[in-house]
């Protein structure tokens, strides 16, 4: 299970980090060179071993359904690198 | 109490006493750190110094020693990692992406820790989003160990990624810092550096304002230049918190009561596969150095076997950036931090706001995580590494039906030359063999200085403990410490002529 070119455009699409044509390949060997290492899980038998979900025995908290730290729109705005009034600006997305 | 030459050399608690019986001010001490940082910028250690903010929190401390209200950090001044949100002073991750976000909030962890009297000196520098191991990844270039080898010029990493934290402290910058831990990002730095670095257990500290990174792997924990130091520190930061719902309701005791303690009676569980091939044998030897102190002050030393101690670190590189991809996602150019020029459409937008905002490691693991996650090959990587992770939590589970806790070494070598590791991510990944074993387990771990390499290197031992048992952590520590014996310091190439 190699990554090839066409993987790479595919998960970087998915990642949304845009990846220039001659970055491609290059990218292709750093994660084949990574997931070769990784590999070597291969040889481990897991068979009847139930993958970790906590690391940690803890029943799962429940709060209270309220609002907790509402009415702050002028703190959530603060750090937009565009906004105008109480909304983040982006392109037009609706033609 | 004789106050030392200069205050920056006092430890914490010998601060905290000089505080309270008034041989020193809080703002005296501050000013002192403020002026330190000032000359120490060579090493770049910090992203952000805050001193007109740290004069004014030391001079709220001596009016509060002055009416007798102290708290049990009053006038502490302490540097912490740029991962932790901090309220009004800008936080980066050590990233470009976050740009000059500045937090609305303040983490729980540092929140503690005001509300306990400390002063802030500043914000430290990182890996970028603590995805390192040698400080290199940060936008805001690398920080110098303090540390050189003998008779060499050489800048050497402080190891990572709390590598700025771990330089303030070795160069007397502060009395004591914050770090997280993600594979060993405080213990491995903490080696590095001469320092003591503590991993609590997961859940010990609320993750709640910390930049998140691999979220059932990350902890916050103190990094300090004694033993006693990181008890003081993680009392405070310690604590169940509603705001994140995996900090445990778990009571605190008192982490410096019992810390002169000893060893008498303990079992302490040597892992046989912690000896690698290919460590120098300086390692081992420092390592067979600390079985013997141990066994001297009354311990008894008992073999154990962590079999699936080798597949830790493939585990981890497939766990932490299928996390990492996951948390990361927030990062859009839409709501904070850094955003593309003059985007086409909404997808452009978010597309080169995160290539120009993430640097090389960072986009690597992001893509990683993203492959591993992705359909039709979820099972075969990710949960076969969550699986295995289940197998290296319960060889740990076994080994301490034998042992109270286990005594390994913390790095398998010490502190490597800039750029000497970049080219090659899996051979810098492996700095966190010992390490990252306590992190997919979820347990408590401290590194102690314990001596010197073959050419002057400060290299650590690590005590690795059940979880929430740090006390009997901090108190073999505190025993190891004692026989170690480590009083070496750097040479202060660093201070401004």
């Amino acid at each position: 299970m190699s990554v090839d070119n066409k993987t790479v455009r595919h998960i970087a699409r998915l990642a949304r980090i845009a990846l220039a044509e001659e970055q491609v390949e290059p990218m292709a060997n750093e994660l084949n060179n990574i997931l070769d290492w990784v590999r070597q899980l291969e040889e481990v038998d897991v068979a009847g071993v139930p993958p970790l979900t906590s690391v940690v025995e803890q029943r799962l908290k429940m709060r209270d359904d309220l609002v907790t730290e509402g009415d702050q729109a002028d703190a959530l705005m603060a750090n937009a690198p565009e906004a105008e009034d109480h909304f983040f600006v982006v392109p037009r997305v609706v033609e | 109490m004789p106050l030392p030459s200069s205050p920056t050399d006092l430890t914490l608690s010998e601060a905290r006493d000089a505080l309270r019986t008034r041989a020193i001010s809080s703002v005296e001490l501050t000013g002192a750190f403020v002026e330190a940082l000032a000359g120490a910028r060579a090493l770049n250690a910090f992203v952000t110094e805050t001193p007109e903010r740290a004069l004014e929190m030391a001079a709220a401390s001596d009016a509060r020693f002055a009416e007798g209200s102290a708290r049990p950090l009053e006038g502490v001044p302490l540097a912490i990692k740029d991962l932790f949100c901090t309220k009004g002073v800008r936080t980066t991750a050590g990233s470009r992406i976050l740009g000059n976000f500045v937090p609305p909030y303040e983490s729980t962890v540092t929140a503690n820790l005001w509300d306990a009297g400390a002063v802030l000196l500043g914000k430290t520098n990182m890996d970028e989003f603590a995805m390192g191991s040698s400080n290199e990844t940060s936008y805001f270039k690398p920080v110098a160990n303090p540390w050189r080898a003998r008779n060499s010029n050489r800048t050497l990493v402080p190891g990572g990624s709390s590598g700025g934290s771990a330089a303030a402290v070795a160069a007397h910058l502060c009395l004591g810092a914050m770090g997280t831990d993600t594979g060993g990002s405080i213990r491995q730095p903490a080696a590095l550096t001469g320092i003591v670095g503590m991993k609590p257990t997961y859940g010990r500290c609320s993750r709640w304002g910390i930049v998140a990174f691999a979220s059932s792997l990350d902890q916050a924990g103190p990094m300090a230049r004694t033993v006693r130091d990181a008890a003081i520190l993680l009392k405070v930061m310690a604590g169940v918190d509603a705001k994140d719902p995996t900090s445990a309701d778990a009571p605190i005791p008192d982490y410096e009561e019992g810390l002169e303690g000893g060893v008498k009676g303990l079992r302490i569980g040597v892992p046989l596969q912690y000896r690698i091939d290919g460590a120098p044998p300086e390692i081992d030897a420092l390592w067979a150095k600390g079985v013997d102190w141990m066994r001297a002050e009354g311990a008894e030393i008992v073999e154990v076997s962590l079999p699936h101690t080798k597949y830790a670190l493939p585990v981890y590189y497939i766990v932490a950036p299928a996390e990492a991809s996951s948390n990361l996602a927030r990062y859009d150019g839409v709501r904070f931090g850094h955003r593309a020029a003059e985007p086409r459409d909404v997808t452009d937008l978010y597309e080169r706001s995160r290539a120009e905002g993430f640097g090389a490691e960072v986009r690597r693991r992001v893509l990683i995580g993203t492959y591993v996650l992705s359909a039709g090959y979820y099972d075969a990587y990710y949960v076969r590494a969550q699986k295995v992770r289940t197998l290296i939590a319960r060889d740990f589970a076994q080994a301490f039906e034998r042992c109270d806790v286990l005594l390994t070494p913390t790095t398998p070598a010490a502190a490597f030359a800039l750029g000497e590791k970049t080219a090659d991510p899996v051979s810098m990944y492996l700095n966190d063999v010992f390490t990252v074993t306590a992190n997919l387990a979820g347990l408590p771990a401290i590194s102690v200085p314990a001596g010197l390499s073959e050419n002057g290197l400060p290299l650590g031992l690590q005590i690795v403990g059940k979880a929430f048992d740090e006390q009997t952590v901090l108190r073999v520590g505190r025993s190891l410490e004692r026989a170690a014996g480590f009083s070496a310091k750097p040479g202060a190439w660093w201070k401004a002529a």
